[in-house]
């Protein structure tokens, strides 16, 4: 059913007057225009559409709009604030953490909410929260050695 | 390493419109270099099918052109799916001209800007491509000495540049830079012979480990993919699809679809499209399309696909062959013959096949996830009718290929619609569609027999390989007598042999050749009651392997003993695209579950000269990890052409918690040639797997994956 949804996107009020079925990843990719959020399987099996509700990471694509009503969303081009580089993404940098960089918005949204959760990860910690965000590159090693850094530069980090 | 960090990437060229004609005139003064391709070496090996071209190109395109600004554009053929040309392909061009290295734009792909190229595939960019691009840089560093020699009235001799600036040697103050010798000028040149290219000694940019250019983009989501290109007016098209392969449409009701608000949809025969401006709206009204098929019976499935294969196989080609297999056998104090099988594997890359297509005037211009730009600006013109010049291709980031985006069926589907809309489209594959499209590492069999002496050497070795394609098939141990056979020498198979489309996948044969080779010598050593890096080592002439295989072996801390030792150590070597690879395993083997875990890979490498050794080790960690799913868990099921497994909730692939340790050697081989990176560490990863499984638990796998379910049956049979 078309109606409006109402929520914050990247720190913004957003309305969108959508059939409130229609999976987030779709609305933020085609009608709102923010592509760094990805498709990757549109089961949830990969996590490559992995976005921010409410600090929680979610799977964008099994979400359905009217599912994020009055919450606060953050997609990857909302996790730098002022233009500066959230930790998370220059840890990716300076680790080379990602090839091909398709999964990696998931990924570091990923990241994020286990950080917030547990900010002192251990690589077990990592390697368990990270296990249903797929990588086809191999990049996997270096990706844990980026949050644990940027758990480190955080100021959690053991 | 900081610097790197505060580079803004090249950004693709995404948004520009722009025939070849305009863009030489909106580029102005500056210097061009050009080349032909038929100037390049070619690799036979890694032509096959019908990307062959009949003839060489005749069109030009620039090289490399220096601006006004200073600033150098590198144009190459090339894409970027993540195995990092955007990186070091910069790093070749910015030694050679002495640019600082964030001078250097890439532009990669663009069909009307690049110059013409096969493909990025068989590791050619570094070993082929390389080479072109320095003798460019170089040369056109002579050029922009020349020019400044005008300038300052200072003879050639006594100039040097560094950081795009000419300098005269004895007197610091006559300088002039690259941005201020162009100004105004046009200056066009053809390579025809090679310049003179930097020693390593001189070597400022090449050999440093350098982070990857693109990173800042892809971090933050800016970087462009071919799905995320909207332009005005685009529609997303959703295709009907049938249930399995080989199936025939016999009925179809478009009634409930049609109903969908703002739905379009195209039925050309088989073809039939749903298109909508959300593609989450275009799904839904296809899922409401109600057609019937009729499906095939052939009783072929992924069990007996192999007695399928050996049936219809064709004879053998003969890719190696010495000495005389009967006196070789006489000479055997043992003999073992042994058959491995590999099943089928999807690509899967995170990004589907994706493309859209733009036609405005009689021109073509499409955005594309592909291998093969220039391939695909053929397949759009052929599908539209419409002559070549008329296309452009513009690859943006590519989502991981693997070989699997050498085909272009959604590019060509994209056009047929943009064709028959008049509207712009993309078609952007579900996983469903990409694991079913997918061009398959496809099904193999390989048969060995060999024999070894008294004292542990190979007397004889036959083999034959059928359907994995021939690459890494000829062995490079000492052996006096020996053949190798290809039936069916390509991945992709003989009309008849696989019941879908195969094609070349990540070192393509390699993978199943070298499993094959390298788990057999372990089966002889095992025999001969040889430790198995020793017993490589007695049938090794090949210095060059053994000081890899030395070289793993001291990373690791290599303890001789006769396998199965109880520790979980393998061991397995292989050449591929030129690099010489070997590596070491250990491995845990749960008994009760049959599962698996591999806890550590120590992988060494002769791949000559290294541009990046940051990306070259990436691109090693990327295979090992890659190379636990085909070894372990990846393959395809399906049952008279209907694919099983569609998505990644059946088929698995590696995971966080797979991951072993890894550790990774380069040898310094800065004098040599260089060599392929983004493929050859995977091949050895199913044999090193497998014979340290053996060593772990005494029971051979020669069937890849060497799932749970097959280890514990094996253990079972003792």
């Amino acid at each position: 059913m078309e109606e409006k949804v109402q929520f914050k996107l990247n720190g913004k009020e957003t309305a969108v007057t959508v059939d409130s079925d229609r999976m987030l990843l779709w609305v933020l990719r085609t009608d709102l225009g923010l592509t760094g959020t990805k498709y990757g399987c549109g089961i949830s099996q990969c996590g490559a559409c992995t976005v921010l509700v409410n600090n929680e990471a979610v799977r964008s694509c099994m979400t359905p709009v009217k599912d994020v009503r009055d919450k606060d969303v953050v997609t990857i081009e909302g996790l730098d604030g002022n233009g500066k580089l959230h930790p998370l993404q220059k840890a990716f940098m300076e680790s080379d953490a990602l090839q091909c960089g398709y999964c990696t918005p998931g990924m570091i949204m990923n990241a994020y909410a286990l950080l917030r959760k547990n900010p002192h990860p251990s690589p077990a910690d990592i390697v368990l929260e990270m296990e249903g965000n797929l990588c086809r590159c191999g990049a996997h090693k270096r990706i844990i050695q980026a949050i644990q850094k940027a758990a480190v530069e955080i100021g959690g980090g053991s | 390493m900081e610097e790197n960090l505060e580079l803004e990437p090249a950004e693709p060229i995404t948004g520009l419109r722009m025939n070849r004609r305009d863009f030489l005139k909106s580029t102005g003064s500056g210097i061009f270099l050009y080349f032909t391709i038929g100037d390049l070496p070619f690799l036979q090996e890694e032509v096959q099918g019908p990307r062959r071209r009949p003839s060489l190109p005749t069109d030009f395109n620039a090289f490399l052109k220096i601006g006004e600004d200073g600033r150098v554009s590198c144009y190459t053929g090339k894409i970027e799916m993540g195995q990092g040309p955007i990186t070091s392909l910069a790093q070749e061009l910015a030694e050679e001209l002495d640019v600082p290295l964030d001078a250097v734009e890439m532009v990669m792909g663009d069909t009307d800007l690049c110059p013409w190229d096969m493909g990025t595939f068989g590791s050619m960019t570094t070993r082929i491509f390389g080479p072109a691009l320095r003798n460019a840089g170089a040369q056109a560093r002579q050029v922009l000495l020349e020019l400044a020699s005008e300038n300052l009235n200072v003879p050639v001799s006594n100039l040097t540049a560094e950081k795009g600036v000419v300098f005269d040697r004895t007197s610091n103050m006559r300088r002039v830079s690259y941005g201020q010798l162009t100004k105004g000028k046009r200056i066009e040149r053809h390579l025809t012979k090679p310049a003179v290219t930097k020693k390593p000694s001189e070597f400022k940019v090449i050999g440093k480990p350098t982070l990857r250019r693109d990173a800042k983009a892809k971090v933050t989501g800016s970087a462009k993919y071919s799905g995320d290109i909207q332009l005005p007016g685009m529609v997303y098209a959703r295709l009907l699809r049938p249930p399995a392969h080989g199936a025939k449409l016999l009925d179809v009701d478009l009634s409930e679809a049609k109903k969908v608000e703002g739905v379009q949809i195209i039925h050309e025969g088989d073809f039939i499209a749903v298109l909508h401006k959300y593609p989450d709206v275009a799904e839904m009204a296809l899922s409401k399309i109600k057609a019937k098929f009729d499906k095939p019976a052939s009783g072929i499935n992924d069990s007996t696909i192999f007695d399928h294969l050996l049936k219809v196989a064709p004879e053998g080609r003969v890719v190696a062959s010495g000495g005389d297999l009967k006196e070789g056998k006489r000479a055997a104090t043992f003999i073992v013959k042994e058959t491995y099988l590999d099943g089928y594997k999807a690509h899967a890359p995170m990004e589907p096949h994706t493309a859209v297509v733009n036609i405005e005037g009689g021109k073509a211009t499409v955005w594309a996830s592909t291998q093969t730009p220039f391939g695909a600006k053929d397949e759009v013109a052929k599908e539209l009718g419409i002559k070549p010049e008329n296309v452009r291709v513009i690859p943006p980031f590519v989502g991981g290929g693997f070989g699997g985006k050498s085909a272009n069926l959604q590019v060509i589907e994209a056009a047929r619609c943009a064709k028959l809309t008049g509207k712009p489209v993309q078609v952007a594959w579900s996983r469903r569609e990409e694991f079913f499209y997918d061009t398959f590492r496809p099904a193999a069999v390989i048969k060995i027999e060999s024999g070894t002496t008294e004292g542990g050497k190979i007397s004889f070795w036959e083999y034959h390989v059928y359907f994995a394609g021939e690459r890494g098939s000829a062995q490079f141990y000492d052996i006096p007598h020996h053949s190798t056979l290809a039936h069916n020498s390509s991945w992709v198979g003989a009309q008849g042999s696989h019941p879908f489309a195969t094609g070349p996948w990540r070192a393509p044969g390699n993978n199943t050749n070298t499993f094959a080779r390298e788990c057999h010598i372990d089966v002889m050593a095992a025999k001969a009651g040889i430790d198995p890096l020793e017993f490589r080592r007695r049938n090794l002439a090949d210095q060059k392997m053994n000081l890899v295989l030395q070289a793993a072996a001291d990373k690791f801390g290599w303890k001789p003993a006769k396998a199965p030792s109880g520790r979980g150590y393998g061991v397995a070597c292989g050449i591929d695209a030129g690099t010489y690879v070997a590596a070491i395993a250990e491995v845990e083997v749960d008994k009760s579950t049959g599962g698996v875990k591999v806890k550590r890979v120590v992988c060494a490498q002769d791949m000559g000269l290294v541009i990046n050794p940051e990306g070259a080790t990436i691109q090693m960690e990327g295979c090992i990890t890659m190379g636990l799913g085909y070894a372990l868990r990846e393959d395809i099921r399906f049952k008279d052409g209907e694919i099983l497994d569609l998505n990644f909730d059946t088929y698995e692939i590696p995971r966080f918690s797979w991951v072993p340790q890894i550790e990774t050697v380069i040898l310094d081989r800065k004098d040599d040639a260089p060599q392929g990176g983004g493929e050859p560490a995977i091949v050895v990863m199913g044999a090193v797997i497998g014979n340290a499984i053996y060593d772990a638990v005494g029971v051979r796998l020669n069937r890849m994956p060497m799932s749970p379910e097959r280890i514990k049956e094996a253990l079972k049979r003792g």
